[in-house]
């Protein structure tokens, strides 16, 4: 008899049924505020503060592109006035200036090397016309290390890992992005 | 005989259920895992301007924001531009140095987004950039949207 008596008990479970809606209830609480986005922007690495008592090593004048940017929106690339759109080409003439292949013009870049962009506007310009000319100068770098990976290497820039060699040799002895980003003047225009 | 007897196949016409929590409970902690619960409240207006050239930033926990733009006054108004950095509103422009190179102290790999309204004047960047260079924080990024 007391065999039978144990038999008839009923198994103590915990119920597990209702466990997927719980579950499915916190999964739609978390789709709902997840945000998944992607931060994207401009990168930049800016200079650090120049030491007082050390001179700042001599550039010289060719090897400077001097883009200038008014509150209006103007630009003036070394002295000529020019729309927003040239800036591309502009700079990558001026950085495979003496490339070979390359003729060599004056007054433009010696080396890509030792070619310097910088960009100077005033406080007055509006941030989207400054992001405009950044996005052209950077835009202009890439194309043209695209260019020299596909030529080297058979394969898109940014295909290469970052951390790989033919990245960094691009990156830093073939077209090192030297972009300076000038105080802007007080001025009134 | 006319009688044939209809085939069934022994085995139950029920779709496994059991499995169901487990599945659910994997997506839960990924989804868990990739929230990020702690959005600033804006008090500043911000309207991103766009690029073509831009780079994703893939380590978010390495990113500290600097937020520029004209202050919400209202629903609808809106006044000076302001920077503001975390939860409050930076008056003071010295004062960045001294919050970012905090910032810097804890996180050296520090990257400072700059998320600026698109209209802003460059000059206050400037001041802002300024401030950063002198608190050390060199990495930054102006946040945009890629161009359609």
């Amino acid at each position: 008899m007391a065999l039978l008596n144990k038999k008839k008990r009923p198994d103590p479970e915990i119920p597990g049924s209702s466990l997927a809606d719980i579950a499915f209830l916190l999964l739609i609480f978390f789709l709902v505020t997840t945000t998944i986005n992607v931060d994207t922007g401009i990168g930049l690495t800016l200079p650090p503060i120049p030491d007082e008592n050390v001179e700042p090593p001599p550039i010289k004048e060719r090897n400077l592109l001097n883009i200038l940017v008014n509150a209006q929106g103007l630009v003036l690339l070394d002295e000529t006035p020019s729309s927003i759109t040239e800036v591309k080409q502009k700079v990558k003439d001026f950085i495979t200036n003496c490339e070979p292949g390359n003729p060599c013009v004056e007054n433009l870049s010696e080396d890509p090397t030792d070619a310097i962009i910088s960009i100077k506007t005033d406080r007055q310009t509006p941030y989207n016309i400054y992001i405009n000319m950044l996005d052209e100068v950077i835009g202009a770098y890439n194309e043209l290390r695209d260019e020299k990976a596909r030529a080297l290497y058979g394969v898109p820039f940014s295909a290469l890992e970052e951390t790989s060699e033919q990245y960094q040799s691009i990156a830093k002895d073939v077209y090192p992005k030297k972009i300076s980003i000038a105080e802007p003047d007080e001025g009134n225009s | 005989m006319a009688h044939f007897k209809k085939k069934s196949a022994n085995t139950k016409q029920d779709v496994p259920t059991s499995a169901m929590p487990d599945v659910v409970f994997m997506l839960l902690i990924f989804f868990m895992v990739t929230t990020v619960l702690r959005e600033v409240e804006l008090k500043v207006q911000i309207d991103y301007t766009q690029a073509e050239n831009i780079e994703k930033i893939e380590q978010k926990r390495l990113v500290s924001y600097i937020y520029i733009g004209p202050e919400r006054l209202g629903p609808t108004e809106v006044g000076e531009s302001k920077v503001q950095i975390d939860d409050a509103i930076v008056d003071d422009i010295n004062a960045i140095r001294t919050i970012m190179y905090d910032k810097l102290m804890e996180q050296p790999r520090l990257i400072v987004s700059l998320r600026v309204d698109r209209d802003s004047d460059f000059g206050l960047i400037t001041d802002v950039t300024q401030e950063l260079r002198h608190a050390g924080t060199l990495r930054i990024n102006y946040s945009t949207k890629r161009e359609i």
